[in-house]
């Protein structure tokens, strides 16, 4: 930080990013504002109400459900694909063409339309004609995602991990291979254990890559929508129903801008603050 | 020397991996070769009677190949806009200190943390009333939300990698700034150009919510053209699944020109 040269002028180099994205955010965020302290019966009528959308929201149950539902989901995903993510990068080659082979195969999910994602899962789970749902009926095991809630949830988990876990993959794995050889080296000449290679010296050197994989895993997850919407469309009941699925059946299925729009702000709120808490857990002690 | 057998089956792992992210794109495929009627037919682990008729379809007929080609429009225009505004950003953001350089850094960021569900309704209403709707521009602007700050933060750590007496010895040599910046930074920069464009087509390709809303028919992407026909002309799985198997082609492609770049684009980004 400390090489940099003090320059106002580079306002100017920014300025159409900036201009950009504030057109992009700053007027829908502020429609959604609007909105959000307001009642509306149609034909453009407005009339203002203050902070009652807001206080309904936060005391309704339909709320806290979606919520915890979408606390769950992020938690669960967030255990299971960074440290898979982390494992499978420590057993990929170093070099070679199957380094190659292993990164272009791995990517693919993550280039795959979310819609698309949502029905190939849709018809490889399902019971009577999907490999994974037939599999496991055959093997005895009572599977029907459509009907049965925990498959419902399962092959949700099941299809974020397919999906996202290659992220953290090569997340993990350009934190590796920018570790020197020199400091293998030293740690076999100490007689290291494996353990403490990875804990001594491939950990403290993942930590900045991780923290980079659980803040946009953090983020894509709480924000995730298509891929569950076409795979079980909230169902079986509310079981599946996360946070961005309610919002859209609230603001478009029903039409109930005045609660939708208070519920974006709080939604949008909780992310800002839960990705700062993540951000400063992660980099605490760090100087900067 | 226990560590030997451990070493060997390393490449199992891996291994393990990537079958299990080939079955559901196999499962796929292998739809995408059936006649529907042999898809609610029965179970079978490949095609009985193998068919490119849903490949046929979807290549002869307007609606559906269009869908591809206002996709391919609108996430390559949005590509060239991110990186294009993003290139003198970033270097601002790498090279001088300004008011307020680090809070803006920050509400770049916070951007692509915004859920899509938010913002499609007021997308909607300020994309129609600027005459835009039904673009493809419409579409390759919206996304710029969350492309832009993602473009900014690889390429800003591609460029702080960059030392600064490159930029000094060019002022010297009298440079002026932007035949410096094009004909000298840009080229030293290439791969962070290459890396920061596939994260832009990767991001603008995958997503559908936004594209969905902002479009009706004229600039259609073909993910939306696949919800609508499984709804209107019944449930045509193994043309669905053509359509779907297509869908990776593109991906697929821009994959394999920048696999050696790939895992390098976020690990120099910074937070």
């Amino acid at each position: 930080m400390s090489g940099k040269i003090q320059n106002q002028r580079a306002w100017l180099l920014v300025l159409p990013v900036v201009a950009l994205v504030a057109f992009n955010a700053v007027i829908p965020l502020m429609t959604v504002v609007n909105y959000s302290v307001q009642e509306t019966f149609g034909d453009n009528l407005f009339f203002f109400e203050g902070l009652k959308w807001f206080e309904q929201i936060l005391h309704s149950e339909r709320f806290h459900d979606a919520l915890q539902r979408q606390l769950l989901f992020t938690g669960i995903i967030l255990a299971i694909e960074v440290p898979l993510g982390v494992g499978i990068a420590l057993a990929m080659p170093r070099k070679g063409v199957w380094v190659s082979v292993c990164l272009v195969l791995m990517a693919m999910p993550l280039l795959i339309p979310w819609n698309v994602v949502g029905a190939m899962w849709n018809i490889f789970a399902l019971p009577d004609i999907g490999l994974l749902g037939k599999t496991l009926n055959s093997m005895g095991i009572d599977y029907n995602f459509t009907r049965q809630p925990v498959a419902a949830w399962v092959t949700l988990i099941a299809m974020d991990v397919w999906h996202w876990t290659s992220l953290v993959v090569l997340l993990a794995y350009a934190g590796l291979s920018a570790i020197p050889d020199a400091y293998y080296q030293a740690a076999r000449i100490d007689g290291a254990s494996s353990w403490a290679v990875f804990r001594y010296i491939q950990l403290p050197k993942l930590k900045r890559v991780l923290t980079i994989a659980v803040l946009l895993r953090f983020m894509d997850s709480f924000n995730i929508y298509t891929e569950p919407f076409v795979l079980t469309g909230g169902g079986p009941g509310n079981a599946t129903t996360l946070l961005s699925i309610d919002l859209v059946k609230i603001a478009l299925g029903q039409f109930d801008l005045g609660p939708a729009a208070a519920m974006s702000l709080i939604y949008f709120l909780i992310i800002l603050l839960l990705s700062w808490v993540f951000y400063a857990a992660m980099t605490r002690g760090e100087d900067s | 020397m226990q560590s030997a057998s451990r070493i060997r089956f390393k490449w199992l792992v891996p291994t393990l991996y990537v079958i299990f992210l080939m079955l559901p794109i196999y499962w796929l495929l292998n739809m995408s070769f059936k006649t529907t009627n042999e898809i609610l037919g029965g179970f079978s682990l490949y095609p009985q009677s193998f068919t490119f008729e849903n490949y046929r379809t979807i290549f002869t007929d307007p609606t559906w190949y269009n869908g591809y080609i206002n996709s391919l429009i609108y996430v390559c225009l949005n590509t060239v806009i991110s990186v294009a505004v993003a290139l003198p950003a970033a270097y601002a953001f790498s090279r001088y200190r300004f008011l307020g350089d680090k809070h803006l850094f920050f509400w770049l960021l916070t951007n692509r943390m915004a859920p899509a569900a938010v913002f499609a309704l007021p997308f909607f209403q300020l994309y129609s009333a600027i005459g835009l709707f039904d673009t493809h521009l419409a579409v390759a602007l919206a996304h710029c939300l969350f492309n832009i700050p993602l473009a900014v933060w690889i390429l800003e750590g591609f460029m702080s990698g960059v030392p600064k007496e490159l930029d000094e010895t060019a002022f010297i040599d009298g440079y002026g700034f932007w035949r410096f910046f094009v004909k000298i930074f840009l080229p030293t920069i290439a791969a962070g150009i290459g890396v920061a464009a596939f994260f832009c087509f990767m991001f603008s390709w995958v997503e559908l919510l936004l594209a969905k809303t902002l479009t009706s028919v004229a600039a259609k992407p073909i993910a939306a053209t696949m919800t609508r026909t499984a709804s209107t002309s019944g449930y045509e799985l193994g043309l669905l699944a053509a359509a779907g198997a297509l869908t990776i082609v593109p991906g697929a492609l821009v994959i394999f020109f920048v696999r050696n770049y790939i895992a390098k684009g976020f690990a120099l980004g910074r937070v």
